[in-house]
């Protein structure tokens, strides 16, 4: 079984996992990190998006042994010393969740989607950014409000 | 209004573990010991089992058990069963079929349950499970809801020939047959209300667990209402007595009806812990099965007539519709196409005359039940279709045919058992009319045209029954359980307050919206408050969150428990200062003596009442806890108006929504934010239905063909507009608070709109949901080829 060491949230970790766990189910089931969600097995709902080496991406569709070596953030590692990031303040000024099971992905996506596009996003770009991401409860309007006022805060 | 009461638009309190990663989801959950389940699942719509061969798969690696249903019936498990009965015109009782929860001799539906595999890893499991050897004889299948009845269709369950469950009808026939008689004008439509699947992005988990010392189980599971998955598993399905269950169903991330029903899978691991020896079982379903299993919605097929007199005054309404109930009956399957359909086909309008016919039929497909509004979305359709095709085949304004037969005057008894008790249709109407700016619409569709695409409106005046349910009423209706909801209030020594409840959030936000009407009335801060739900360790009974209940009976049952917390701390009160009750007033937070500065903080007289120093006991029992049950004396009835607006692509069929107003009254809005959240959520679900969502099963195979968010389209970010959002008011007269409830409005209401745009913008009679490029495409060259017939 290959070993796997990466720093997540700024914390070196490693542990013994097969070929073929997933890079969310290292982070859900080997470090408790349960933040991290898994809303399909298709690679198409965004429930799992974490940031690997300042990128967002699905942690459903990254092997763990792939990712040896890299440094990963997930929803449990955005807020700095007890200071939430602007985009989860934002998830919560605007009301950008519901049931909240889409909301870490949305929320790591949206801090994705302000560092390449800008802090200034039009409803339009977010939109389109968004497609990698579902939420059933929200309808998106008000996440796409959110992640506006949140970009504009990063 | 206080900055956490009643009408406070004031953030979550829940939000903080959601952003931050610290939701507890079932699957967050672990248990010491535990084990994991992987379903054997049926590759055939229908089949006979021949043999299942466990003997391989009981060797493999890890495996703890392989049980079938022949192990379920040597352990006496009961079936999973369907909670209203419904009788047919005749009299006879609904032809309810055995529901295993795992298969007895034969499966009925692509992904029916036919073995477990119980493993100490979920990758041992699935192994193992590839090693169950299932001999099948195939048996044809049929899985158009059209095509259920007909001759030569194979029979799904022995005790219901022909595959009809029920054939149910409502109203008087011989008066609407007369009324149709005596029309002007008939408008016909034949409607299909598409199959959807419900899709919570959190897929549905059970862990169960047996404690051998204890003889006694709890069982975590993603549940919209623990109580009743408690009583259902213990009273009719027999794994344990209530007081050796309990269900706790912690953070649920989103629910939206299908996580109301009992399901296979949790009473699988619940039995299946004790006949492993008291491991605890793990099932976490992925996406796929979820598709293969959850409860479907909607999947109706419907001929409906309107009748109308010269002026446009509707005479009569007369429905027949077919409802899919898929292979078995769910626990609430039997109630949504009727109850919850035909009794709202009056909409907002006076119908003297209303006949409707429902047969509901086994198909082999997923059980089929209630998805967010639950009848209410089909009965909108068939409604808001028909009275928007009249307006156009009489060539009257939609929107005055509307006004001309609105229920103005309340209460208003409809013909199908409904008794409206509040309401104000045209100030909706009207308010939605001047946020759409509907008087410009023909400069805005002119300037569409003129860049080539075509321009359409759309109304749908909806209205809904909701805080369900008044108990004798839907007993006396076949109802197997009572619709009241319970609470309690626990105050502190120290003031703070909790709150235990029946009902269950997965995404309406009870923690803020409950905790304000405690500090509403109690004068105290919504951070002094927690609301506990989803334990049936700790609230004692609960019917649940559904039928946007959880305001307008929820709330009440608080409001109520609230009265009494009030009622004893003012006695409290009255002996600390020494004055006659009659003479302490509570206001704000503080107890005051009339004509006195005597005063006390809500805070001090909770304190006194614990340390019960300064009363006779004999008189004032110490402490302050108080419970209530509510059961409500009549549905409550949301209503509005949405209109929407569209533009389509007449090269490309691709429907674009220019602009979405909603006007709804949902009485009094304790949350304004949030009752806005409910609103864009329920709009986007039904924008979903009628413009991208489609579940569909292959005609000769059965096997289901949208088995995946690839295939099967939910609405994504870029498929919606923001929506413009109005509010009209008038209090529901049946609950202290005047709530009636908003969770359901936007699915119920959407659908009509949408395709009532893209109908006016295509010049089409009809177009069949979900109204895909291709489908509106179609209907658009069809109608050309048409008219060039003409
Ligand atoms: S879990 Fe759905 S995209 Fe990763
Ligand atoms: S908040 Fe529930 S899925 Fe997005």
């Amino acid at each position: 079984m290959p070993n796997v060491s990466m720093k997540v949230n700024g914390k070196d970790v490693s542990g013994e996992v097969e070929g073929r766990t997933l890079l969310v189910q290292f982070l859900r089931e080997h470090l408790n990190l349960t933040g991290t969600h898994v809303g399909c097995d298709t690679s198409q709902c965004g429930a799992c998006v974490v940031h690997v080496d300042g990128k967002a991406i699905k942690s459903c569709t990254a092997l763990a042994a792939a990712c040896d070596g890299a440094v990963v953030i997930t929803i449990e590692g955005l807020a700095k010393d007890g200071n939430l990031h602007p985009m989860q303040e934002a998830f919560r000024e605007h009301h950008g969740l519901q049931c909240g099971f889409c909301t870490p992905g949305m929320i790591m996506a949206g801090v994705d989607i302000a560092k390449r596009r800008g802090k200034k996003l039009t409803e339009a770009t977010i939109r389109s950014e968004l497609d990698g991401n579902i939420c059933r409860c929200t309808g998106y309007h008000n996440i796409v409000k959110a992640i506006q006022a949140g970009a504009a805060k990063m | 209004m206080s900055d956490t009461g009643i009408g406070a638009r004031m953030v979550r309190k829940e939000d903080h573990r959601f952003i931050t990663g610290k939701g507890r989801y079932t699957d967050d959950i672990n248990l010491q010991g535990q084990t994991y389940a992987h379903f054997v699942r049926s590759p055939h719509a229908h089949a006979k089992i021949k043999k299942i061969d466990v003997k391989k798969a009981e060797k493999a690696p890890g495996v703890h058990a392989v049980l079938t249903g022949d192990d379920v019936a040597a352990d006496g498990i009961g079936g999973l069963i369907c909670g209203w009965m419904i009788h047919s015109k005749d009299g006879t009782p609904m032809k309810a079929g055995g529901h295993p929860v795992l298969a007895q001799g034969k499966v009925r539906y692509v992904g029916d349950h036919v073995a477990v595999v119980v493993a100490d890893t979920l990758a041992q499991a699935q192994a193992a499970a590839e090693l169950v050897n299932v001999s099948y004889e195939e048996l044809k299948s049929v899985v158009e809801t059209g095509k259920a009845q007909k001759r030569g269709a194979p029979r799904i369950h022995d005790v219901a020939p022909g595959n009809r469950i029920y054939d149910w009808a409502i109203g008087d026939e011989a008066a609407t047959n007369k009324a149709f008689e005596a029309a002007a004008h008939v408008t016909q439509l034949d409607i299909t209300n598409n199959r959807l699947v419900p899709n919570p992005m959190e897929p549905r988990v059970a862990l169960g667990s047996y404690d051998t010392g204890e003889d006694h189980f709890t069982l975590y599971t993603t549940s919209q209402n623990p109580h009743v998955a408690r009583l259902v598993i213990s009273a009719f399905i027999g794994v344990a007595p209530e007081h050796k269950l309990r269900v706790v169903a912690p953070d649920v991330g989103g629910g939206f009806g299908s996580k109301i029903f009992i399901y296979a899978e949790e009473v699988v691991c619940l039995w299946a812990s004790k006949r492993i020896g008291g491991r605890p079982v793990k099932w976490t379903s992925d996406r796929s099965e979820a598709f293969l299993c959850d409860a479907h919605g909607r999947d109706h097929v419907t001929h409906a007539e309107l009748a109308l007199d010269v002026k446009g005054k509707i005479l009569g309404l007369r429905v027949k519709t077919v409802a899919n109930l898929g292979a078995y009956m769910s626990t609430f399957s039997s109630s949504v196409p009727t109850y919850l359909y035909a009794t709202l086909l009056s909409g907002q309008y006076n119908i003297a005359n209303i006949y409707a016919e429902v047969d509901a039929v086994y198909t082999n497909t997923a059980p089929v039940d209630a998805y967010r509004g639950a009848g209410r979305p089909e009965a909108t359709y068939v409604v808001e279709r028909l009275v928007e095709t009249a307006a156009r085949e009489m060539e009257i304004d939609p929107a005055e045919l509307r006004r001309r037969n609105f229920v103005t005057e309340f209460p208003h008894q409809t013909p199908v058992i409904m008794c409206y008790d509040a309401g104000d249709y045209n100030a909706s109407l009207k308010a939605a009319m001047k946020m759409a700016d509907y008087k410009s619409f023909s400069v805005r569709r002119a300037a569409t045209e003129a860049k080539g695409k075509l321009r359409g409106i759309g109304f749908s005046n909806y209205i809904e029954a909701c805080g369900i349910a008044p108990s004798a009423a839907v007993g006396s209706l076949g109802a197997g359980v009572g619709l009241w909801e319970s609470a309690e209030v626990r105050v502190n020594p120290v003031g703070t307050v909790e709150v235990l409840t029946g009902s269950h959030s997965h995404g309406q936000g009870h923690e803020t919206t409950f905790a304000q009407l405690v500090s509403d009335r109690l004068g105290i801060d919504a951070d002094q408050v927690a609301i506990v739900h989803g334990d049936t360790d700790k609230v004692q009974f609960g019917m649940g969150t559904y039928g946007s209940r959880s305001g307008a009976v929820g709330m009440t049952a608080i409001s109520k428990a609230l009265d009494k917390i009030e009622a004893k701390a003012t006695k409290v009160a009255a002996h600390v200062m020494e004055a006659s009750e009659k003479d302490v007033e509570f206001k704000n937070g503080t107890f005051s003596v009339k004509g006195t500065d005597k005063k006390m903080a809500f805070g001090e007289v909770a304190l006194q009442a614990y340390v019960a120093h300064k009363f006779d006991s004999n008189e004032v029992e110490p402490g302050l806890k108080e419970g209530a049950f509510h059961d409500p004396s009549n549905f409550t009835f949301p209503a509005g108006c949405h209109i929407c607006e569209v533009e389509v692509d007449p090269e490309t069929g691709v429907t674009e929504i220019a602009n979405w107003v909603a006007v709804d009254d949902f009485g009094t809005v304790i949350n304004p934010m949030i009752v806005e959240g409910q609103v864009h959520g329920g709009i986007a679900q039904g924008v979903g239905q009628a413009l991208t969502e489609g579940c569909v099963y292959d005609p000769d195979s059965g096997q289901l063909v949208t088995g995946s968010f690839m295939d099967y389209c939910m609405p994504r970010a870029d498929d919606l507009p923001s929506f413009d959002l109005g509010f009209t008011k008038t209090e529901c007269p049946s609950n202290p608070l005047g709530l009636k409830g908003c969770g359901e409005a936007g699915a119920i209401a959407a659908p009509a709109a949408l395709i009532n745009a893209i109908t006016d913008a295509i010049g089409v009679k009809d177009v069949p949901m979900p109204a895909t490029p291709q489908a509106v495409w179609n209907a658009i060259q069809s109608n050309a080829a048409k008219q060039a017939a003409e």
